[in-house]
């Protein structure tokens, strides 16, 4: 539960405004909405994909290669079964471009006789049986011919580039001469699941006019829209996207849900009957895409007193084998890789390239997760080093008003570090915490025991350390983005008077099918029960552009927002002056429907170069601190993590108790990227490819999660909102390492901190050596 | 194939099944009761938990012959009565006002590993609770509003 009772010792928390949700009242919300799908998903009626019934629906499966890399020679099917009783499909019966349509045009639906596979698991065939028994009996029947190739693992050893930046601010080289301390650091992040609940699911139902639609688990029924019209040929009405009840996404069902869809529709077409292509817990983490890993190395340079002077940084992101949307998590994570801290004179160089691993893509906060986590630990052991707290240094560094990015932006509003800092110290305690937990940590050293002496037990194997980080994360889509998105949103007065909202952005359990309403309803004056969210159907809506990059609220909100109010303005100037609550039942009967379709409009004085990376990288940023506090047993260096204060501005909050949703769910995410989440590789093959072993933080293994949401507007937004799912993901993982260090001395560079390199790093060892990507076991 | 016998939501319910057939399948493809979901299909996630005889079990790893003669509940059952009246249970309702529901696809599990703790007369003890629940993984909430919202219609702690 949020709350006021803080102790703020400086004057900026005037300016920032806490958001209290007040008391809850049962079945209001604390006077907010309830969740509109709510009462379906708690009673089991909501339907997701898996849930429906098409009558005569056949089952379709993958066939995917087994090596990492290897020429295709040729698919041969066992002679001894009757092939006739069910379809399969390969890359000969693609009818359009064998291309899952993305940022480049390199990844077929499936391989072609003759192509190159490029990872494991590489869907090369599909297959469709009446049941899931003759399905799992014939998969097996089909052989896959082929002729190994090297495979590359390491993604700095690989020559093939998918993008890269270069970002120079002042004169890093001269900085460094004159700086006081300079410090290297190298860090490391590996591949994160999303994990959603529901697994990938789509069922493709071929149409009477040659078309397909699409009932399908997705955050972007557009994406997936423009690939079927590409690879099979099929025109916009031939193409139809339905999105069904979604079981979370998390960036997960971005981008790949294109490459289901492409597939249950290939054999569909040929099978002539609906075809559903539900995965498995197994399959859907060895296929689908991950958090991208990445090496990130620093040089900082600082005065005495802490001050940055310069920074040099360079980021490594691992593509996987096909380029997906790698190109614009690089450029994210390039550009928050400095952390929320001015700087005068900085360098930021990227690169991602390909290896023959699974793809990776898009996954809450998108790259900046992966570069934060570096600069909060250079931050903190520059911090150390320096001899002065993790909250002085940052409040001497952190963005102001009026300063300017590496890509030569001037913030010029909305600017809350030190908001979110203030807050997040003065309601964890941090400073006097940090005391006690140093003084017990000074009480240990020369009464600890050796490495090899007897066990400890009880509470003095236990220590507790608290930990600080804060982050900065771009608001909306990187650069020009959402120029060229070009979104649309509409709100409609039909015929029978009903108002209805039209957006393609969908309901992942975040709360789209909520806010939009309840936003449209309160320009409207009128209840939110009257106002109907049209579904998530490319027939019916149109592309207001995809729900990802926290941009629902921010930036299709404004459109709605807009959109609304052109529909007010209209019937009430119809109406001469009535107003719309009591006029509208009328105006729709005289008038018949009212449609008011809203334009994405640059957000004024936001100018971004694509070709130099300079200028306003985005319109606004959000502003995070999050302080975690640990206790690590010192024998087993196994880590609880027991609270965290998360602290996040959003610019407005919409809707308390779903945005604290967010904070709280993507704070544990980042926990768990933090301590426990590892995927293990071998030879470009998951090890821990299963539920069993693949492991996301239980009831048990989550901390107390307090949030406290701040409100610095955005003017660009009517409502001052600037986003918040991604926020919270980027502080939580450098709060929880920064908290084992002061729990046990030890700095963890490589994510996730888990015993085993806790144990390692106290005893002076190197951890032993992380099972990447082609390292044996 | 068998006949099984036994009650679902209170209702007498017969299939013919394969002794091995899973409770999860039979519940959402012999009987329609889809409310059940599959997250993982090797009892790691709960995301199938129903009750059987009272017993949070997870219906993925349940055949259908250890059934027989059994008492089912499932996330469709647990308000029959209150909807009748066209409402919510009070610890849906609970779900409903903190937002302990995102996604949606835990929900019927997290409820039914719910109803089984407070049906035992478990407490508004935040150890406890999570304990209950431990079995039942969210993606989506950080678990913090499940706790609350569960603790919202336990008996009051002593």
């Amino acid at each position: 539960m949020p709350t006021r009772t803080l102790t703020p010792g400086t004057d900026v928390l005037d300016r920032a405004l806490v958001v209290d949700p007040g008391q809850r009242v049962p079945g209001r919300a604390s006077g907010f909405p309830l969740r509109r799908e709510g009462p379906a998903k708690l009673t089991g009626a909501a339907k997701y994909t898996d849930d429906l019934v098409f009558p005569g629906a056949w089952f379709g499966t993958t066939i995917r290669s087994s090596e990492a890399r290897a020429t295709l020679r040729a698919i041969e099917l066992d002679p001894d079964v009757d092939w006739s009783k069910v379809v399969v499909a390969t890359a000969a019966d693609i009818p359009g471009e064998n291309i899952v349509s993305s940022i480049k045009d390199d990844q077929p639906l499936l391989v072609p006789i003759g192509g190159e596979i490029r990872h494991v698991a590489e869907p090369v065939a599909l297959l469709a049986a009446p049941d899931r028994e003759t399905l799992r009996r014939l998969r097996g029947r089909i052989r896959l011919v082929t002729e190994p190739l090297e495979p590359v693992f390491d993604p700095e050893l690989s020559d093939h580039v998918f993008a890269e930046y270069d970002v120079k601010h002042g004169d890093p080289s001269a900085a460094f001469a004159e700086a006081d301390l300079v410090l290297e650091g190298e860090y490391r992040v590996g591949h994160q699941e999303q994990l959603y609940i529901e697994n990938n699911a789509m069922i493709a139902v071929p149409g009477e006019d040659g078309g397909i639609v699409i009932h399908g688990s997705m955050q972007c029924p557009y994406y997936v829209h423009n690939a079927l019209k590409r690879a099979l040929q099929l025109t916009s009405v031939q193409a139809r996207v339905i999105q069904e009840e979604t079981g979370g996404g998390f960036g997960g069902k971005e981008e790949f849900p294109s490459v289901l869809a492409l597939h249950a529709s290939l054999l569909a077409l040929k099978a002539k009957r609906p075809v559903r292509m539900i995965y498995e817990r197994h399959e859907d983490i060895v296929a689908t895409t991950k958090r991208h890993p990445a090496v990130v190395r620093h040089r900082t340079g600082f005065a005495k007193d802490g001050t940055l002077v310069a920074q040099d940084i360079e980021v490594v992101m691992d593509g996987g084998a096909y380029c997906t949307l790698t190109p614009v998590v690089l450029s994210r994570g390039v550009l928050h890789a400095g952390g929320p801290y001015r700087c005068p004179n900085v360098r930021l160089r990227g690169r991602a390239t390909r290896t023959n691993t699974a793809p990776n893509g898009a996954f809450r906060g998108f790259g900046a997760p992966q570069t934060e986590f570096a600069a909060e630990m250079q931050m903190n052991r520059a911090a150390e080093l320096l001899g002065i707290s993790p909250a002085e240094i940052r409040r001497r560094n952190v963005y102001v008003l009026g300063d300017t990015t590496p890509t030569g932006q001037l913030l010029r509003e909305s600017v809350a570090g030190e908001e979110v800092l203030e807050l997040a110290l003065g309601a964890s305690l941090f400073e006097r915490v940090r005391e006690r937990t140093r003084r017990e940590a000074a009480q240990r050293t020369g009464s600890g025991t050796i490495p090899t002496g007897p066990l400890r037990t009880g509470n003095e194997r236990r220590a507790t350390g608290i930990g600080l980080a804060l982050a900065w994360h771009g608001a909306g889509f990187t650069g020009s983005g959402e120029v060229h998105l070009a979104s649309v949103a509409s709100v409609e007065l039909a015929a029978e008077g009903r108002i209805r909202v039209l957006t393609a952005n969908t309901e992942m359990g975040q709360g789209t099918k909520t806010v939009f309403p309840q936003m449209v309803a309160t320009e409207l004056g009128v209840p939110v029960d009257w106002v109907e969210y049209a579904p998530q159907d490319t027939a019916e809506v149109l592309d207001s552009g995809p729900t990802v990059a926290s941009r629902t609220v921010m930036v299709v909100g404004k459109l709605v927002i807009l959109a609304a109010r052109r529909l007010k303005e209209t019937i009430e100037g119809r109406s001469n002056g009535v107003p719309f609550h009591e006029a509208f039942r009328d105006d729709a009967r005289e008038h018949g429907a009212t449609r008011i379709d809203q334009k994405f409009e640059p957000y004024p004085g936001v100018v971004f170069d694509d070709a130099t990376y300079m200028g306003d990288a985005y319109p606004a940023y959000g502003w995070a601190a999050a302080v975690a506090t640990v206790e690590v047993d010192l024998d087993t260096c196994e880590v609880q993590v027991v609270d965290v204060i998360a602290v996040d501005d959003v610019g407005k909050v919409i809707h308390p108790i779903l945005c604290e949703g967010q904070v709280e769910g993507g704070t544990l995410q980042a926990v768990g990227y933090a301590t426990i989440e590892e995927m293990k590789l071998d030879k470009g093959r998951y090890l821990n490819d299963r539920l069993a072993t693949y492991l996301i933080p239980t009831a048990l293994d989550a901390p107390h999660i307090r949030s406290i949401l701040v409100e610095a507007p955005y003017s660009g937004s009517p409502h001052g909102a600037k986003g918040v799912g991604e926020l919270p993901m980027d502080v939580g993982a450098p709060a929880v390492v920064a908290a084992i260090h002061d729990a046990t001395g030890v700095w963890i560079h490589d994510l996730p901190a888990t015993p085993e390199k806790i144990l390692a790093a106290r005893h002076g060892e190197r951890a032993p050596a992380a099972v990447g990507p082609g390292k044996a076991a | 194939m068998s006949a099984y016998r036994f009650l679902v939501n209170g209702a007498p319910a017969e299939v013919e099944a394969p002794g091995m057939r899973r409770l999860l399948d039979v519940l959402r493809e012999d009987l329609g009761l889809t409310g059940t979901k599959e997250g993982c299909g090797e009892g790691e996630c709960g995301a199938c938990s129903v009750l059987v005889d009272g017993q949070v079990v997870d219906s993925c790893l349940v055949p259908i012959c250890q059934v027989e003669g059994r008492i089912v509940r499932t996330v469709e059952g647990l308000s029959l009565a209150a909807r009748e009246r066209g409402s919510l249970d009070t610890l849906q309702e609970a779900f409903l006002d903190h937002g302990a529901a995102q996604c949606g696809i835990c929900t019927p599990g997290m409820l039914m590993a719910a109803r089984a703790y407070l049906d035992a007369g478990g407490a508004a003890d935040d150890g406890a609770i999570r304990e209950a629940i431990a079995g039942n993984l969210c993606r989506c909430t950080g678990y913090t509003k499940i706790v609350d919202a569960i603790a919202a219609v336990a008996k009051p702690l002593d």
